[in-house]
């Protein structure tokens, strides 16, 4: 199907995770708050990492939709697997 | 009293997610022109996305929580649904039977035993699949919308109609390639969702060991902590080991198995009938873009598939080990109960008289309608005097000596998530419970629309015509299921019935198609009495036996009761689960004994020619010797099954 599935889940955790990075920078570092997670505080470094996770499929989506150049046979393969040419 | 409120940020983390799915389903609409296309995604789907869908259509959300409550009430050991019970099953299906379903060029699971027995196989294979897939997808309906009526405090109708209304309108946009799209995408929210709270309990109980610790603690006592009657005890290894108290013998292990019923019913049986012959799981991977990619979909799944215990059954351990420990105020919530339960229950605990504990105790275990624990109802009673009534209320909610297993996941999701992460794992929850919908109905509709309208009611129609059916069939597939959900909301012990005879017509199924794809001299007759043969086996297996303390019935042994007679001690299992394996492992042999010998005694009906690309020895091998060693399914395959021993072993 012509929709990179890696766009949506991509810019789907990029969004998210900028939503609780936020709420994460705002709830601060008041003990109060961030009793229930154990002093942790959680929004923030799983905001991250969901932003992390989110550019990363979005990098992949936008490689992805590039034509390959000069690629090894074996890093060939590899792309083939993920995302084969079209028959 | 488990009731979670939600900030705007968690309305907005789910408000996304619908966004995006009813997105995704939008932008494949105009890729959908054929009925193939709508119903099958015109095999073109990567394998990381087929392997992914694969594990997340298995992975639904009654399965999150129930595999959370089994990793509370048995420990470690419930691992063996995702190593014995899925992985060898999901490595066969990648070697040996993928071939046979994508190589026959078969639309479906029913469609490949047309090809290779007759119509009446197909026939009874789809009705009993289509059926089967509706009840499924009622059910997981029902459960989301009185969840979200408990939990958030929604209108059980409203919810339902909601959910169901969101699905709609993404499979019907983008067909099956919408479902299996938005099941990648859940299995993302499910992994990033749950992982921090698997983590933050992990911090709580103080580290595996410490966990390890206390559950040894409950294992010798489980009775202390509702787990089982008075006066059971088990080896400090029952929830931490996975094998030892499995081989020590059934009265050893909390589940109550014996380790050949493990293997042989489980690992074997079940597992195979159900990874290898569901069409529900099995259209994933024929939705691949090739040959390779369709046999790599189980091994792309078995990865994830084998490392899940770590989210799915930790909690359930972390939960127990938590109620272990008086210090972290915790207890899995008891079953839920109407609020003027509890508030009828208050003025009897007011009015009780201290002086007479038995009668004070039974009358308030009375007003609440469940086991109490006693000393906790006493010292409730004997300072009702100083509580206000929201006290005596919550004190009451911890008195109940029951569990409701199914709120582990939850209470653990409540009690460590602020706003944001808690609309996280909500949403992982919800997108679960809806794409188990979606999955139900893409399965429901191909079938419906490929192996019993086309096939039985409208045979030469042109391509259009079967692809508006995919449509409508859609739209009915949805309003059925939201029937089963009202049925089973109404009818309870239906469903169980139901949900019953379907383990009769599944347990024999994976002799059918061992014998079909491994033995040409199989005939249609003899496969077709050889399934009846084998429901019917498991039907006599499940009237002659019996499980624990369990009265002949609905759960059993009614036959004996019917003669008068007592059920005999080798068919009295120690547990459910073991009667269960037992029974499918009894329905098996059935159904291949039978197979076997009406096959001897029957004419072929099929050629060779026509059975190629259909059986196993009439099938030109596919060489894959030239491919990198990361595509050839039998060298990863075997990979996949060492890390699975090796995994095994850790945990012995």
């Amino acid at each position: 199907m012509g929709l990179d599935l890696r766009w949506p889940i991509g810019l789907m955790f990029t969004i998210i995770g900028l939503l609780l990075t936020l709420s994460g920078f705002m709830a601060g570092s008041d003990p109060e708050k961030l009793k229930p997670s154990l002093g942790i505080n959680i929004n923030l470094w799983w905001g991250l990492i969901l932003l992390a996770f989110g550019v990363f499929m979005v990098i992949m989506a936008r490689r992805g939709s590039k034509p390959a150049e000069g690629q090894t046979p074996a890093e060939k393969a590899a792309t083939n697997l993920v995302n084969p040419p079209k028959s | 009293m488990q009731i979670i409120s939600l900030g705007p940020l968690d309305y907005a983390i789910l408000i996304i997610y619908v966004v995006f799915v009813v997105a995704i389903g939008f932008a494949l609409r105009r890729y959908m022109k054929t009925s193939s296309d709508f119903l099958t995604s015109g095999r073109s789907i990567p394998t990381w996305v087929t392997g992914l869908a694969f594990i997340s259509a298995n992975l639904g959300a009654l399965e999150l929580v129930g595999m959370a409550a089994s990793g509370a009430k048995y420990g470690i050991a419930t691992s063996h649904f995702y190593w014995v019970g899925a992985i060898p099953a999901m490595v066969f299906l990648a070697v040996f039977m993928m071939p046979f379903y994508y190589g026959s060029k078969a639309r479906s699971v029913p469609e490949y035993l047309k090809l290779r027995f007759d119509e009446r196989v197909r026939a009874l294979n789809s009705v009993a699949f289509a059926v089967m897939t509706l009840f499924a997808s009622g059910i997981s309906m029902n459960a989301l919308a009185k969840l979200l009526n408990q939990l958030l405090g929604w209108n059980y109708h409203l919810a339902l109609w909601i959910c169901s209304g969101v699905v709609l309108l993404y499979v019907l946009k983008g067909g099956l390639t919408s479902a299996i799209y938005t099941e990648v995408l859940q299995f993302f929210m499910i992994v990033l969702g749950f992982a921090p709270v698997v983590y933050l309990g992990l911090k709580d109980v103080g580290g595996w060991n410490s966990m390890n610790q206390a559950l040894q603690t409950v294992a010798t006592d489980p009775s202390a902590f509702y787990l089982k009657e008075a006066g059971v005890s088990y080896g400090t290894n029952a929830w931490t080991s996975a094998w030892q108290p499995l081989l020590a013998g059934p009265q050893s292990n909390p589940m109550g198995v014996d380790w050949f019923a493990m293997v042989f019913g489980l690992g074997f049986v079940l597992s195979f009938g159900y990874w290898c012959t569901n069409f529900l799981v099995v259209q994933r991977a024929m939705a691949a873009r090739n040959m390779t990619a369709a046999r790599n979909t189980p091994l792309v799944a078995a990865v994830p598939k084998m490392l899940f215990p770590i989210l799915v059954i930790v909690p359930g351990m972390i939960a127990i080990a938590l109620t272990s420990m008086p210090e972290k105020n915790f207890r899995i919530p008891p079953p839920v109960l109407d609020d003027q339960v509890y508030v009828a229950a208050v003025q009897v605990v007011k009015t009780a008289n201290p002086a007479e504990p038995a009668a004070a105790v039974e009358g308030v275990g009375k007003a609440i309608g469940k086991k109490m624990d006693d000393e906790k109802v006493m010292a409730l009673i004997a300072q009702a005097g100083q509580l206000s009534d929201d006290q005596i209320k919550e004190g009451l909610y911890n008195a109940v000596a029951d569990y409701d297993y199914d709120g582990v996941i939850l209470s653990l999701v409540k009690r460590y998530c602020p706003t944001g992460l808690l609309g996280l794992a909500l949403t992982a929850l919800l997108a679960s419970f809806m794409s188990g919908m979606a999955g139900n109905v893409t399965a429901f509709n191909t079938v419906w629309t490929y192996d019993l309208y086309q096939a039985y009611i409208a045979r030469n129609k042109s391509d259009q015509h079967y692809f508006w059916m995919g449509q409508a069939v859609t739209v009915v597939g949805i309003l059925l299921s939201i029937g089963c959900a009202y049925f089973a909301r109404l009818y309870n012990n239906a469903m169980d019935i139901i949900q019953l005879v379907f383990g009769f017509v599944n347990a024999p199924l994976f002799a059918t198609f061992v014998l079909a794809m491994f033995w040409a001299r199989t005939t249609g007759t003899g496969a077709f009495l050889g399934l009846f043969g084998g429901i019917g086996g498991s039907a006599l297996f499940h009237a002659v036996s019996i499980a624990g303390t369990n009265a002949p019935g609905v759960k059993g042994g009614y036959l004996w009761s019917a003669l008068n007679k007592d059920v005999p001690e080798f068919l009295h299992f120690p547990s459910e689960m073991a009667q269960n394996f037992w029974l499918a492992s009894f329905a098996f042999v059935v159904c291949f004994a039978l197979t076997l010998v009406i096959s001897l005694v029957t004419k072929r009906t099929k050629t060779d020619e026509e059975l190629k690309g259909l059986v196993y020895s009439l099938t030109p091998k596919i060489k894959d010797e030239g491919a990198p060693w990361y595509v050839r399914p039998a060298l990863v395959g075997t990979i996949l099954i060492v890390a699975c021993v090796i995994l095994n072993i850790i945990f012995w």
